[in-house]
Protein backbone atom coordinates (compact mmCIF):
# COMPACT_ATOMS: atom_id res chain seq x y z
CA UNK A 1 0.00 0.00 0.00
CA UNK A 2 1.27 3.37 -0.94
CA UNK A 3 -0.20 6.73 -0.20
CA UNK A 4 1.36 9.64 -1.93
CA UNK A 5 0.84 13.32 -1.55
CA UNK A 6 1.71 16.33 -3.58
CA UNK A 7 1.11 14.78 -6.97
CA UNK A 8 -2.24 16.47 -7.27
CA UNK A 9 -2.48 20.19 -6.87
CA UNK A 10 -5.54 21.90 -5.50
CA UNK A 11 -4.24 25.19 -6.78
CA UNK A 12 -4.68 24.18 -10.40
CA UNK A 13 -8.16 22.77 -10.89
CA UNK A 14 -7.31 21.61 -14.41
CA UNK A 15 -4.71 19.20 -13.07
CA UNK A 16 -7.22 17.76 -10.62
CA UNK A 17 -9.68 17.46 -13.46
CA UNK A 18 -7.25 15.42 -15.53
CA UNK A 19 -6.53 13.08 -12.67
CA UNK A 20 -10.24 12.65 -12.06
CA UNK A 21 -10.87 11.93 -15.70
CA UNK A 22 -8.19 9.25 -15.63
CA UNK A 23 -9.90 7.37 -12.87
CA UNK A 24 -13.28 7.78 -14.45
CA UNK A 25 -14.83 9.93 -11.78
CA UNK A 26 -17.77 12.06 -12.87
CA UNK A 27 -17.08 15.69 -13.55
CA UNK A 28 -16.43 17.72 -10.47
CA UNK A 29 -18.34 20.89 -9.97
CA UNK A 30 -16.06 23.49 -8.48
CA UNK A 31 -17.20 25.46 -5.45
CA UNK A 32 -19.24 28.56 -6.24
CA UNK A 33 -17.06 31.63 -6.68
CA UNK A 34 -16.74 33.38 -3.38
CA UNK A 35 -17.75 37.01 -3.03
CA UNK A 36 -14.62 37.78 -1.06
CA UNK A 37 -11.15 36.38 -1.39
CA UNK A 38 -10.28 36.96 2.24
CA UNK A 39 -10.48 33.84 4.32
CA UNK A 40 -11.42 35.72 7.43
CA UNK A 41 -14.22 38.05 8.33
CA UNK A 42 -13.63 41.40 6.69
CA UNK A 43 -15.56 44.59 6.56
CA UNK A 44 -16.67 45.46 3.07
CA UNK A 45 -18.41 48.59 1.81
CA UNK A 46 -22.15 48.32 2.08
CA UNK A 47 -23.23 48.45 -1.50
CA UNK A 48 -26.74 47.43 -2.39
CA UNK A 49 -27.66 43.94 -1.42
CA UNK A 50 -31.37 43.77 -2.08
CA UNK A 51 -33.58 41.32 -0.24
CA UNK A 52 -36.79 40.23 -1.92
CA UNK A 53 -40.02 39.24 -0.21
CA UNK A 54 -40.74 35.54 -0.18
CA UNK A 55 -43.96 33.58 -0.32
CA UNK A 56 -43.79 29.79 -0.38
CA UNK A 57 -45.91 26.76 0.32
CA UNK A 58 -44.78 23.94 2.53
CA UNK A 59 -45.93 20.46 1.57
CA UNK A 60 -48.23 18.40 3.76
CA UNK A 61 -47.46 14.80 4.60
CA UNK A 62 -49.68 12.04 3.28
CA UNK A 63 -48.02 9.38 5.41
CA UNK A 64 -50.40 7.66 7.81
CA UNK A 65 -49.63 5.41 10.77
CA UNK A 66 -50.10 1.80 9.68
CA UNK A 67 -51.95 -0.64 11.90
CA UNK A 68 -55.60 0.25 11.54
CA UNK A 69 -57.45 0.82 14.80
CA UNK A 70 -54.29 0.25 16.81
CA UNK A 71 -53.02 3.56 15.40
CA UNK A 72 -56.10 5.56 16.39
CA UNK A 73 -54.61 6.91 19.60
CA UNK A 74 -51.29 8.00 18.10
CA UNK A 75 -53.01 9.50 15.06
CA UNK A 76 -55.46 11.44 17.23
CA UNK A 77 -52.87 12.82 19.64
CA UNK A 78 -49.54 13.22 17.86
CA UNK A 79 -50.12 14.53 14.34
CA UNK A 80 -51.00 18.10 15.32
CA UNK A 81 -47.36 18.83 16.16
CA UNK A 82 -45.49 16.54 13.75
CA UNK A 83 -46.05 14.29 10.77
CA UNK A 84 -46.00 10.51 11.09
CA UNK A 85 -42.58 10.24 9.45
CA UNK A 86 -40.96 11.39 12.69
CA UNK A 87 -42.18 8.23 14.39
CA UNK A 88 -41.79 5.83 11.49
CA UNK A 89 -38.08 6.62 11.05
CA UNK A 90 -37.26 5.88 14.69
CA UNK A 91 -35.18 2.83 15.63
CA UNK A 92 -36.45 0.01 17.81
CA UNK A 93 -36.38 1.12 21.45
CA UNK A 94 -37.39 -0.45 24.76
CA UNK A 95 -40.82 0.07 26.26
CA UNK A 96 -39.19 2.14 29.02
CA UNK A 97 -37.61 4.39 26.40
CA UNK A 98 -40.89 4.81 24.53
CA UNK A 99 -42.71 5.61 27.76
CA UNK A 100 -40.07 8.25 28.51
CA UNK A 101 -40.52 9.79 25.07
CA UNK A 102 -44.30 10.03 25.46
CA UNK A 103 -43.85 11.59 28.90
CA UNK A 104 -41.35 14.08 27.47
CA UNK A 105 -43.78 15.09 24.73
CA UNK A 106 -46.50 15.68 27.33
CA UNK A 107 -44.49 17.41 30.05
CA UNK A 108 -41.65 19.20 28.25
CA UNK A 109 -43.37 19.97 24.96
CA UNK A 110 -46.93 20.28 26.33
CA UNK A 111 -48.44 17.83 23.87
CA UNK A 112 -52.17 17.70 24.66
CA UNK A 113 -52.32 13.92 24.89
CA UNK A 114 -55.42 12.46 26.53
CA UNK A 115 -54.38 10.59 29.67
CA UNK A 116 -56.52 7.64 28.60
CA UNK A 117 -54.56 7.34 25.34
CA UNK A 118 -51.04 7.21 26.80
CA UNK A 119 -51.03 3.44 27.25
CA UNK A 120 -52.33 2.84 23.72
CA UNK A 121 -49.63 5.10 22.26
CA UNK A 122 -46.87 3.33 24.19
CA UNK A 123 -48.31 -0.02 23.10
CA UNK A 124 -48.24 1.12 19.48
CA UNK A 125 -44.57 2.05 19.77
CA UNK A 126 -43.82 -1.21 21.49
CA UNK A 127 -45.51 -3.15 18.71
CA UNK A 128 -44.11 -1.23 15.73
CA UNK A 129 -40.74 -0.05 17.07
CA UNK A 130 -40.15 -2.16 20.17
CA UNK A 131 -36.65 -3.46 20.84
CA UNK A 132 -36.66 -7.16 20.07
CA UNK B 1 -20.62 3.12 6.40
CA UNK B 2 -20.75 5.28 3.37
CA UNK B 3 -23.85 7.28 2.72
CA UNK B 4 -22.54 8.44 -0.60
CA UNK B 5 -22.53 4.83 -1.69
CA UNK B 6 -26.23 4.42 -1.02
CA UNK B 7 -28.16 3.35 -4.05
CA UNK B 8 -30.93 5.50 -5.47
CA UNK B 9 -33.87 3.59 -6.80
CA UNK B 10 -36.53 5.09 -8.98
CA UNK B 11 -39.54 3.61 -10.71
CA UNK B 12 -42.29 5.54 -12.45
CA UNK B 13 -44.81 4.71 -9.74
CA UNK B 14 -42.69 5.08 -6.63
CA UNK B 15 -40.78 8.09 -5.33
CA UNK B 16 -36.99 7.98 -5.40
CA UNK B 17 -35.59 6.64 -2.20
CA UNK B 18 -32.23 6.31 -0.54
CA UNK B 19 -31.06 3.68 1.92
CA UNK B 20 -29.20 5.23 4.82
CA UNK B 21 -26.97 2.56 6.36
CA UNK B 22 -28.31 3.04 9.90
CA UNK B 23 -27.60 0.05 12.15
CA UNK B 24 -30.84 -1.85 12.65
CA UNK B 25 -32.82 0.54 10.40
CA UNK B 26 -35.27 1.73 9.41
CA UNK B 27 -33.03 2.82 6.57
CA UNK B 28 -35.29 3.83 3.70
CA UNK B 29 -35.98 7.53 3.09
CA UNK B 30 -37.77 9.33 0.29
CA UNK B 31 -35.81 11.77 -1.83
CA UNK B 32 -38.12 14.77 -1.94
CA UNK B 33 -38.26 17.71 -4.31
CA UNK B 34 -41.42 19.09 -2.70
CA UNK B 35 -39.86 21.80 -0.55
CA UNK B 36 -39.58 25.41 -1.70
CA UNK B 37 -36.16 26.70 -2.78
CA UNK B 38 -34.76 23.18 -2.38
CA UNK B 39 -33.57 20.58 -4.84
CA UNK B 40 -33.59 16.85 -4.04
CA UNK B 41 -33.33 16.33 -0.30
CA UNK B 42 -33.51 13.30 1.99
CA UNK B 43 -36.88 13.50 3.71
CA UNK B 44 -36.51 12.83 7.42
CA UNK B 45 -39.76 14.55 8.41
CA UNK B 46 -42.30 16.60 6.47
CA UNK B 47 -43.72 18.74 9.27
CA UNK B 48 -41.95 20.53 10.77
CA UNK B 49 -39.36 19.94 8.06
CA UNK B 50 -36.25 17.86 8.63
CA UNK B 51 -34.39 17.65 5.31
CA UNK B 52 -30.98 16.05 4.99
CA UNK B 53 -28.35 16.95 2.41
CA UNK B 54 -27.63 14.00 0.08
CA UNK B 55 -24.04 13.05 0.87
CA UNK B 56 -22.75 13.24 -2.70
CA UNK B 57 -23.26 17.02 -2.53
CA UNK B 58 -20.24 17.24 -0.22
CA UNK B 59 -17.96 15.98 -3.00
CA UNK B 60 -18.76 18.95 -5.22
CA UNK B 61 -16.86 21.60 -3.28
CA UNK B 62 -16.43 23.13 0.14
CA UNK B 63 -19.53 25.32 -0.05
CA UNK B 64 -22.87 23.59 0.24
CA UNK B 65 -25.36 25.01 -2.29
CA UNK B 66 -28.32 26.79 -0.72
CA UNK B 67 -30.81 24.53 -2.45
CA UNK B 68 -29.10 21.48 -0.97
CA UNK B 69 -28.42 22.87 2.52
CA UNK B 70 -30.03 20.77 5.26
CA UNK B 71 -33.11 21.98 7.10
CA UNK B 72 -34.18 21.49 10.69
CA UNK B 73 -37.14 23.09 12.51
CA UNK B 74 -38.42 22.40 16.01
CA UNK B 75 -41.97 23.77 15.79
CA UNK B 76 -44.51 23.49 13.00
CA UNK B 77 -45.83 27.06 12.90
CA UNK B 78 -43.43 28.54 10.36
CA UNK B 79 -44.36 31.70 8.45
CA UNK B 80 -44.48 31.04 4.72
CA UNK B 81 -44.62 34.69 3.71
CA UNK B 82 -42.03 37.27 4.67
CA UNK B 83 -42.43 40.87 3.53
CA UNK B 84 -39.03 42.51 3.49
CA UNK B 85 -40.59 45.96 3.87
CA UNK B 86 -42.47 45.24 7.09
CA UNK B 87 -40.10 42.78 8.76
CA UNK B 88 -38.44 44.18 11.88
CA UNK B 89 -35.67 42.92 14.16
CA UNK B 90 -36.24 44.09 17.72
CA UNK B 91 -33.55 44.58 20.34
CA UNK B 92 -34.95 44.85 23.84
CA UNK B 93 -34.21 44.19 27.48
CA UNK B 94 -31.21 45.49 29.39
CA UNK B 95 -30.32 48.19 26.85
CA UNK B 96 -30.19 51.99 26.79
CA UNK B 97 -32.41 52.26 23.74
CA UNK B 98 -34.77 49.62 22.37
CA UNK B 99 -34.47 49.12 18.63
CA UNK B 100 -36.82 48.02 15.88
CA UNK B 101 -34.62 47.67 12.81
CA UNK B 102 -35.83 47.30 9.25
CA UNK B 103 -33.93 45.04 6.88
CA UNK B 104 -32.79 48.12 4.96
CA UNK B 105 -31.36 49.63 8.12
CA UNK B 106 -29.46 46.40 8.78
CA UNK B 107 -28.23 45.80 5.24
CA UNK B 108 -27.39 49.40 4.31
CA UNK B 109 -26.81 50.94 7.73
CA UNK B 110 -24.25 48.68 9.35
CA UNK B 111 -20.79 47.48 8.26
CA UNK B 112 -20.96 44.28 6.23
CA UNK B 113 -18.94 41.20 7.19
CA UNK B 114 -18.40 37.86 5.52
CA UNK B 115 -17.33 34.56 7.00
CA UNK B 116 -17.21 30.96 5.81
CA UNK B 117 -18.58 28.69 8.51
CA UNK B 118 -19.91 25.19 8.96
CA UNK B 119 -23.42 24.87 10.31
CA UNK B 120 -23.94 21.44 11.85
CA UNK B 121 -26.88 20.04 13.78
CA UNK B 122 -25.99 18.90 17.30
CA UNK B 123 -27.47 15.55 16.35
CA UNK B 124 -25.83 15.13 12.95
CA UNK B 125 -25.09 11.40 12.45
CA UNK B 126 -27.39 10.46 15.36
CA UNK B 127 -28.64 7.51 13.32
CA UNK B 128 -25.22 5.86 13.68
CA UNK B 129 -25.26 6.07 17.50
CA UNK B 130 -25.16 2.60 19.06
CA UNK B 131 -27.14 1.65 21.01
CA UNK B 132 -29.62 3.71 19.01
CA UNK B 133 -31.34 6.72 20.54
CA UNK B 134 -34.54 8.62 19.71
CA UNK B 135 -34.57 11.82 17.69
CA UNK B 136 -34.12 12.82 14.07
CA UNK B 137 -32.38 9.81 12.52
CA UNK B 138 -29.80 11.72 10.51
CA UNK B 139 -26.99 10.10 8.60
CA UNK B 140 -24.04 12.48 7.99
CA UNK B 141 -25.91 15.15 6.04
CA UNK B 142 -27.22 17.43 8.78
CA UNK B 143 -24.35 19.80 8.11
CA UNK B 144 -23.36 22.36 5.53
CA UNK B 145 -20.82 25.08 4.87
CA UNK B 146 -21.66 28.52 3.52
CA UNK B 147 -20.11 31.93 3.04
CA UNK B 148 -22.30 33.96 5.36
CA UNK B 149 -22.76 37.68 4.81
CA UNK B 150 -24.32 40.03 7.30
CA UNK B 151 -23.52 42.32 10.21
CA UNK B 152 -21.73 41.79 13.48
CA UNK B 153 -24.07 41.12 16.37
CA UNK B 154 -21.79 43.41 18.38
CA UNK B 155 -22.56 46.34 16.08
CA UNK B 156 -26.30 45.84 16.61
CA UNK B 157 -25.88 45.54 20.37
CA UNK B 158 -23.70 48.65 20.46
CA UNK B 159 -26.36 50.59 18.59
CA UNK B 160 -28.85 49.68 21.34
CA UNK B 161 -26.29 50.25 24.08
CA UNK B 162 -25.89 47.33 26.49
CA UNK B 163 -26.44 48.45 30.08
CA UNK B 164 -23.99 47.54 32.85
CA UNK B 165 -25.06 44.33 34.56
CA UNK B 166 -26.10 42.52 31.39
CA UNK B 167 -24.92 38.90 31.35
CA UNK B 168 -26.51 37.18 28.36
CA UNK B 169 -28.27 37.77 25.07
CA UNK B 170 -31.28 35.71 24.01
CA UNK B 171 -32.42 35.11 20.46
CA UNK B 172 -35.76 34.02 19.00
CA UNK B 173 -37.37 33.85 15.60
CA UNK B 174 -40.74 33.94 13.89
CA UNK B 175 -41.48 30.23 14.32
CA UNK B 176 -44.00 29.28 17.00
CA UNK B 177 -45.10 26.08 18.71
CA UNK B 178 -48.43 24.58 17.69
CA UNK B 179 -49.50 24.34 21.33
CA UNK B 180 -49.65 27.76 22.92
CA UNK B 181 -48.13 26.84 26.28
CA UNK B 182 -45.26 24.89 24.74
CA UNK B 183 -41.83 26.52 25.10
CA UNK B 184 -41.05 28.89 22.24
CA UNK B 185 -37.69 28.11 20.67
CA UNK B 186 -35.06 30.49 22.06
CA UNK B 187 -31.33 30.25 22.66
CA UNK B 188 -28.90 32.52 24.39
CA UNK B 189 -25.21 33.29 24.46
CA UNK B 190 -23.13 34.91 27.19
CA UNK B 191 -22.74 38.65 26.66
CA UNK B 192 -19.01 38.25 26.04
CA UNK B 193 -19.62 35.65 23.35
CA UNK B 194 -22.36 37.75 21.77
CA UNK B 195 -19.96 40.71 21.61
CA UNK B 196 -16.90 38.79 20.36
CA UNK B 197 -17.10 40.31 16.88
CA UNK B 198 -17.46 36.91 15.21
CA UNK B 199 -21.09 36.16 15.99
CA UNK B 200 -23.09 37.67 13.18
CA UNK B 201 -26.59 38.27 11.92
CA UNK B 202 -26.59 36.91 8.38
CA UNK B 203 -28.86 38.09 5.57
CA UNK B 204 -27.10 36.12 2.83
CA UNK B 205 -25.47 32.76 2.34
CA UNK B 206 -23.28 31.93 -0.65
CA UNK B 207 -24.06 35.34 -2.13
CA UNK B 208 -27.85 35.03 -2.08
CA UNK B 209 -30.61 35.68 0.39
CA UNK B 210 -31.29 32.71 2.65
CA UNK B 211 -33.85 30.12 1.58
CA UNK B 212 -36.90 30.55 3.79
CA UNK B 213 -36.31 27.13 5.34
CA UNK B 214 -32.76 28.13 6.29
CA UNK B 215 -34.02 31.17 8.17
CA UNK B 216 -34.89 33.97 5.76
CA UNK B 217 -34.53 36.87 6.19
CA UNK B 218 -32.07 36.83 9.11
CA UNK B 219 -30.18 34.08 10.84
CA UNK B 220 -27.77 34.16 13.73
CA UNK B 221 -24.35 32.73 12.82
CA UNK B 222 -22.31 31.41 15.74
CA UNK B 223 -19.02 30.25 14.18
CA UNK B 224 -17.65 27.02 15.61
CA UNK B 225 -20.76 26.30 17.67
CA UNK B 226 -23.51 23.79 16.93
CA UNK B 227 -26.46 24.92 14.88
CA UNK B 228 -28.90 24.98 17.78
CA UNK B 229 -27.55 28.47 18.51
CA UNK B 230 -27.95 29.67 14.91
CA UNK B 231 -31.50 30.96 15.41
CA UNK B 232 -33.46 31.12 12.15
CA UNK B 233 -35.91 33.87 11.08
CA UNK B 234 -34.31 35.90 13.85
CA UNK B 235 -36.66 38.74 14.80
CA UNK B 236 -36.00 39.41 18.48
CA UNK B 237 -32.89 39.93 20.54
CA UNK B 238 -33.20 40.31 24.27
CA UNK B 239 -30.35 41.48 26.50
CA UNK B 240 -30.68 39.73 29.87
CA UNK B 241 -29.50 40.89 33.30
CA UNK B 242 -29.76 37.35 34.71
CA UNK B 243 -28.84 33.95 33.29
CA UNK B 244 -31.33 32.54 30.77
CA UNK B 245 -33.67 30.04 32.42
CA UNK B 246 -35.72 29.21 29.32
CA UNK B 247 -36.33 25.55 28.48
CA UNK B 248 -34.24 25.41 25.31
CA UNK B 249 -31.18 26.92 26.96
CA UNK B 250 -31.42 25.29 30.37
CA UNK B 251 -33.09 21.92 29.80
CA UNK B 252 -32.61 20.99 26.15
CA UNK B 253 -29.50 20.33 24.06
CA UNK B 254 -27.58 18.98 27.06
CA UNK B 255 -24.53 16.72 26.83
CA UNK B 256 -22.63 14.83 29.50
CA UNK B 257 -19.91 17.01 31.02
CA UNK B 258 -17.26 14.44 30.05
CA UNK B 259 -14.48 14.32 27.43
CA UNK B 260 -16.11 13.94 24.02
CA UNK B 261 -19.60 14.07 25.60
CA UNK B 262 -19.23 10.34 26.14
CA UNK B 263 -20.92 8.17 28.75
CA UNK B 264 -22.22 4.64 29.13
CA UNK B 265 -25.84 3.84 28.35
CA UNK B 266 -27.73 3.90 31.62
CA UNK B 267 -24.83 5.44 33.54
CA UNK B 268 -26.20 7.34 36.55
CA UNK B 269 -25.07 10.58 38.13
CA UNK B 270 -23.53 12.17 35.04
CA UNK B 271 -23.54 15.97 35.15
CA UNK B 272 -25.20 17.46 32.06
CA UNK B 273 -24.23 20.79 30.47
CA UNK B 274 -25.35 22.69 27.34
CA UNK B 275 -23.69 21.65 24.09
CA UNK B 276 -21.43 24.43 22.75
CA UNK B 277 -18.38 24.10 20.50
CA UNK B 278 -18.15 21.72 17.59
CA UNK B 279 -15.41 19.10 17.40
CA UNK B 280 -13.35 18.03 14.36
CA UNK B 281 -14.74 15.73 11.69
CA UNK B 282 -13.62 14.43 8.32
CA UNK B 283 -15.21 12.44 5.52
CA UNK B 284 -14.24 10.64 2.35
CA UNK B 285 -16.59 11.98 -0.32
CA UNK B 286 -15.50 10.50 -3.65
CA UNK B 287 -15.60 6.74 -3.04
CA UNK B 288 -18.62 4.50 -3.26
CA UNK B 289 -18.76 1.03 -1.80
CA UNK B 290 -20.29 -0.14 -5.07
CA UNK B 291 -17.35 1.16 -7.13
CA UNK B 292 -14.13 -0.83 -6.60
CA UNK B 293 -10.68 0.76 -6.72
CA UNK B 294 -8.08 -0.45 -9.18
CA UNK B 295 -5.11 -2.39 -7.84
CA UNK B 296 -1.56 -1.30 -8.59
CA UNK B 297 -2.33 2.21 -9.80
CA UNK B 298 -2.86 5.51 -8.05
CA UNK B 299 -6.45 6.06 -6.93
CA UNK B 300 -7.52 9.53 -5.83
CA UNK B 301 -9.17 9.70 -2.42
CA UNK B 302 -10.77 13.00 -1.60
CA UNK B 303 -13.02 14.50 1.01
CA UNK B 304 -13.84 17.31 3.37
CA UNK B 305 -12.89 18.09 6.93
CA UNK B 306 -13.60 20.74 9.48
CA UNK B 307 -11.95 21.56 12.77
CA UNK B 308 -15.04 22.54 14.73
CA UNK B 309 -14.17 25.53 16.89
CA UNK B 310 -10.64 25.78 15.40
CA UNK B 311 -9.12 25.41 11.96
CA UNK B 312 -8.05 22.18 10.29
CA UNK B 313 -4.44 21.43 11.19
CA UNK B 314 -4.18 18.11 9.39
CA UNK B 315 -6.15 15.33 7.79
CA UNK B 316 -4.62 11.88 7.78
CA UNK B 317 -5.52 8.63 6.10
CA UNK B 318 -5.03 5.09 7.37
CA UNK B 319 -5.30 1.87 5.39
CA UNK B 320 -4.28 -0.45 8.22
CA UNK B 321 -7.06 0.00 10.74
CA UNK B 322 -5.53 3.06 12.35
CA UNK B 323 -2.11 1.56 13.14
CA UNK B 324 -0.34 4.10 10.94
CA UNK B 325 -1.49 7.43 9.55
CA UNK B 326 -0.29 9.18 6.45
CA UNK B 327 -0.68 12.84 5.58
CA UNK B 328 -3.04 14.20 2.94
CA UNK B 329 -2.85 17.43 0.98
CA UNK B 330 -5.18 20.16 2.19
CA UNK B 331 -7.11 22.33 -0.25
CA UNK B 332 -7.59 26.08 -0.19
CA UNK B 333 -8.11 27.59 3.25
CA UNK B 334 -11.47 29.40 3.28
CA UNK B 335 -11.16 30.25 6.97
CA UNK B 336 -10.89 28.35 10.19
CA UNK B 337 -14.62 27.65 10.53
CA UNK B 338 -15.05 26.36 6.97
CA UNK B 339 -15.01 22.93 5.42
CA UNK B 340 -11.62 22.22 3.92
CA UNK B 341 -11.00 19.80 1.11
CA UNK B 342 -8.25 17.21 1.39
CA UNK B 343 -6.96 14.59 -0.98
CA UNK B 344 -4.42 11.83 -1.33
CA UNK B 345 -3.58 9.03 -3.72
CA UNK B 346 -3.54 5.39 -2.73
CA UNK B 347 -2.01 2.53 -4.68
CA UNK B 348 -3.73 -0.50 -3.20
CA UNK B 349 -3.30 -4.24 -3.71
CA UNK B 350 -6.15 -6.59 -4.60
CA UNK B 351 -8.56 -7.35 -1.77
CA UNK B 352 -10.70 -5.56 0.75
CA UNK B 353 -9.61 -2.06 1.71
CA UNK B 354 -10.77 -0.07 4.71
CA UNK B 355 -9.89 3.61 4.47
CA UNK B 356 -10.01 5.66 7.65
CA UNK B 357 -9.78 9.43 7.80
CA UNK B 358 -8.89 11.58 10.81
CA UNK B 359 -8.91 15.34 11.28
CA UNK B 360 -6.87 17.15 13.92
CA UNK B 361 -7.71 20.79 14.57
CA UNK B 362 -5.46 23.74 15.41
CA UNK B 363 -6.18 23.23 19.12
CA UNK B 364 -4.61 19.77 18.81
CA UNK B 365 -7.98 18.03 19.16
CA UNK B 366 -8.21 14.90 17.01
CA UNK B 367 -11.17 12.71 16.14
CA UNK B 368 -11.42 9.65 18.42
CA UNK B 369 -11.32 6.09 17.06
CA UNK B 370 -14.61 5.18 18.71
CA UNK B 371 -17.85 7.11 18.57
CA UNK B 372 -19.26 8.57 21.75
CA UNK B 373 -22.61 7.70 23.28
CA UNK B 374 -25.05 9.97 25.08
CA UNK B 375 -28.84 9.83 25.39
CA UNK B 376 -29.43 12.46 22.69
CA UNK B 377 -26.86 11.26 20.17
CA UNK B 378 -25.08 14.62 20.19
CA UNK B 379 -21.51 15.50 19.14
CA UNK B 380 -20.87 12.38 17.08
CA UNK B 381 -17.35 12.63 15.61
CA UNK B 382 -15.61 9.27 15.58
CA UNK B 383 -13.20 8.46 12.76
CA UNK B 384 -15.11 7.42 9.64
CA UNK B 385 -14.24 4.23 7.77
CA UNK B 386 -15.06 3.52 4.15
CA UNK B 387 -14.77 -0.08 2.93
CA UNK B 388 -14.14 -0.72 -0.75
CA UNK B 389 -13.06 -3.63 -2.92
CA UNK B 390 -9.80 -3.42 -4.84
CA UNK B 391 -9.73 -5.36 -8.10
Amino acid sequence: MKISMGAVSFAVPIVAGVVLALIGHPAVQLPPPSAATSASSATAPATGFALKSVSVELPASDVVFPGGAKADAIAANCLSCHSAGMVLTQPDLTKAAWTGIVEKMIHAYKAPVAEADVAAIVDYFQETRGAK
Amino acid sequence: MLVSGAAWAQTPSAPATVDLPLPGGPDKRVITKAFPQKGPMILQRTRPPLLETPFEVFDRGVFTPNDAFYVRWHWAVIPTEIDVNTFRLSVRGHVDKELSLSLKEIVDGLPRVELAAVNQCSGNSRGFTEPRVAGAQWANGAMGNAKWMGVKLRDVLDRAGVKPGAVAVRFAGLDEPVVSDAPKFMKSLSLDHARDGEVMIAYAMNGEQLPLLNGFPLRLVVPGWYSTYWVKMLDRIEVLSAPDENFWTKNAYLIPDTPGADMKPGQAGVAMVPITKMVPRSFITNLRTSEPLKAGIKNLVRGIAFGGAAGVKSVELSTDGGATWLPTVLGRDEGKYSFRQWQAEVTPTVGDLALMVRCTNDDGLAQPMANNWNPSGFMHNGIETVRVKVV
